[in-house]
């Protein structure tokens, strides 16, 4: 730096590589650390502990008849809890091989045949369908009617018509006696 | 900076180490502004003016409101009944909101019709389409709050569009979520954003009349000022006319506040949100219908592309394109007044919108759900066919030699 001679002239390619890459790693560094230093706030923003520690529900099956279903909270949304009765254990086998949106077979979305246990949120755009309760409209295919813009979903939960992708998904859940379960 | 003097010593020593005074004389008195601006040129202030009242509405509002889903809309309850006048601050914010969207709705069509987006005001156009879309995230947000049955539903239904985009769809709604459904954590941070955004809204403002002083104000013959003879300084003509316009408007806001002030609203709203039960019939705030109906107007699925992702693309779809529009407009001649085809494309152009924001209001049954298919492709073929194929085969009207020269011709 004494040397203004040289400073004024950097004609020397040698000098010149070197400040660029003293330029390159320091953007490169600060890039980085920008980065670093900026994904504790995003992540702030996922989940907290105490919000995934609220994360399973027991449920007691025994008073449910078939043909009812109740809905319970599980992380905040709607459970579908629904004994079906034969009739809708046999459309729902049947139409396995209709033509599905989201292809699964009714066997594969339930541990026993009379219990269907889907989360009740339509997979269109997160309303809550219609079908639980006795007056409601339970759509084309005998299972859910979502209001919001026209989902069908059959007595498998699968979706058969209007704009939703994706069958109402299945949680996670496991038989904690011959009557009660425990989602999550 | 040249017109400011003053014989007052304090206010040179001051305006010598801070020029604010000169700033103001040179950008709010003397700025040269065109002599034959119409009332549609009011509506830029006016929105400036809603966006104070927002701000101080809102600043009192948080003194009394609880961000926690068990208090939140006991929170809004109790202003509307216990607080000192605190029916009219909310009911001002809640107008306010609707008011601040007529207003940027006119100054937007405004601009459409005066060609005020060709250049050399694209930049100024940008930056507006920015603080619109501000104005919609804010507007969205501050709908949550009161956590009626609206706000948690119409939470749940927007952030879900962003399930819609493949692979990181769902870790993106769990981010903005913070939890597995709209909850207390998206609450918090709503309320956290909707103070924020408003002043990031005034920021841009500030750009917006920065970007505007640079380039000048348009007029409604679309010809630029040429000299001292077709402009007038800002004040007191304008400034007197702005006022004027702000006590029309007063009236108008007002009568809404105090006569109808849940005319804007849903009765829905009133109910506590309920996380178990949606509404039968759930519908955006009015200002976002027509880009609601656009979304819904997507029912089929188009060989891999679902159908809810073809309707959110083309949702944002639907604002973005207006960045190019300067572009897609390819006449070089600005005022629609000098337009005759051009004209009566706006006027379709208008209709267009308002029949989109009557479907997406209604529930979605035939025939609407054509009505909106047809009105969503009238949308975007208005700016990728009409705009540019117009500029080429329109002849436009002879052009008047300058601002002077026309309004003398008028008065003549
Ligand atoms: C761009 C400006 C703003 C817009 C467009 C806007 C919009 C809204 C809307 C639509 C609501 C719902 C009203 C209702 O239905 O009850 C609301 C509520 C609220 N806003 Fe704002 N707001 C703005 C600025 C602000 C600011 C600057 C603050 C705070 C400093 C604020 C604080 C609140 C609070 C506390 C509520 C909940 C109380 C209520 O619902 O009435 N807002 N806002
Ligand atoms: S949310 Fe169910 S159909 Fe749209």
């Amino acid at each position: 730096m004494a040397d203004s001679a040289t400073h004024a002239q950097p004609s020397s390619t040698d000098g010149q590589s070197r400040r660029d890459f003293l330029l390159y790693s320091t953007i490169a560094v600060g890039a980085v650390g920008t980065a670093a230093a900026l994904w504790p706030f995003v992540h702030s923003m996922n989940p907290a502990a105490d919000t995934l520690a609220l994360s399973t529900t027991d449920v007691d099956l025994a008073a449910i008849q078939p043909g009812q279903a109740i809905t319970v909270v599980w992380q905040g949304k709607p459970v579908f809890v629904r004994h079906r009765t034969e009739e809708d254990i046999a459309l729902a086998t049947k139409d396995d091989s209709a033509e599905l949106r989201d292809k699964m077979a009714d066997a594969t979305r339930v541990q026993k045949p009379e219990w269907l246990i889907v989360v009740g949120v339509c997979t269109h755009l997160g309303c809550v369908p219609l079908g639980q309760k006795a007056g409601d409209p339970k759509g084309d295919f005998g299972g859910w009617f979502c209001p919001c813009h026209g989902s069908h979903y059959d007595t498998s939960g699968r979706i058969r018509k209007g704009p939703a992708p994706l069958n109402l998904p299945v949680p996670k859940y496991s038989f904690t006696s011959d009557t009660t379960i425990r989602i999550g | 900076m040249s017109g400011f003097q003053t014989n007052n010593k304090v206010i040179s020593w001051l305006d010598e180490r801070l020029p604010i005074f000169s700033m103001m004389q040179h950008s709010a008195i003397e700025y040269p502004t065109p002599r034959n601006l119409n009332y549609w040129w009011n509506f830029g202030s006016l929105a400036a003016f809603v966006l104070v009242v927002m701000l101080l509405t809102g600043i009192f509002l948080v003194m009394n409101y609880s961000s926690h889903t068990s208090l939140a809309f006991d929170s809004v309850e109790r202003i509307m009944r216990d607080v000192n006048y605190g029916w009219l601050i909310r009911y001002l914010h809640m107008n306010g909101a609707s008011m601040f969207f007529i207003l940027v709705y006119i100054h937007m069509f405004r601009n459409l019709y005066y060609g005020s987006y060709k250049a050399p005001r694209e930049v100024l156009w940008w930056v507006g389409i920015i603080i619109y879309l501000a104005m919609m995230a804010t507007g969205f947000l501050g709908y949550v709050l009161p956590w009626g049955q609206m706000s948690f539903w119409g939470a749940t239904v927007i952030t879900n569009l962003f399930s819609a985009f493949p692979v990181v769809g769902q870790s993106i709604v769990t981010l903005l979520w913070g939890g597995f459904s709209v909850d207390n954590p998206t609450l918090n941070r709503f309320f956290s954003l909707h103070y924020l955004l408003p002043f990031v809204i005034v920021g841009l403002v500030v750009v917006h009349v920065w970007a505007l002083h640079t380039v000048r104000s348009n007029n409604p013959l679309g010809v630029e000022m040429k000299g001292e003879a077709d402009s007038i300084p800002f004040h007191p003509y304008y400034t007197i006319k702005d006022l004027f316009g702000i006590g029309l408007f007063l009236m108008f806001f007002l009568a809404f506040v105090f006569w109808a002030p849940n005319f804007f609203g849903e009765p829905d709203n009133y109910i506590p949100a309920n996380p178990m039960v949606t509404p039968p019939h759930i519908v955006p705030e009015w200002y976002y219908l027509p880009f609601y109906a656009i979304l819904r107007s997507f029912t089929m699925d188009l060989w891999i592309i679902p159908a809810k992702l073809q309707g959110v693309v083309a949702m944002f779809a639907a604002i973005l394109i207006l960045f190019f529009l300067p572009w897609l407009d390819t006449s070089k001649v600005r005022s629609a007044k000098f337009r005759p085809i051009y004209r009566q494309f706006f006027w379709l152009f208008l209709v267009d919108c308002l029949v989109l924001g009557y479907v997406g209001g209604k529930p979605a049954e035939e025939p609407l759900v054509t009505i909106g298919q047809l009105g969503t492709a009238y949308y975007f073929a208005h700016f990728l066919i009409i705009m540019p194929l117009l500029g080429k085969l329109e002849k436009p009207k002879p052009l008047p030699a300058s601002i002077s020269a026309a309004v003398l011709k008028e008065k003549a």
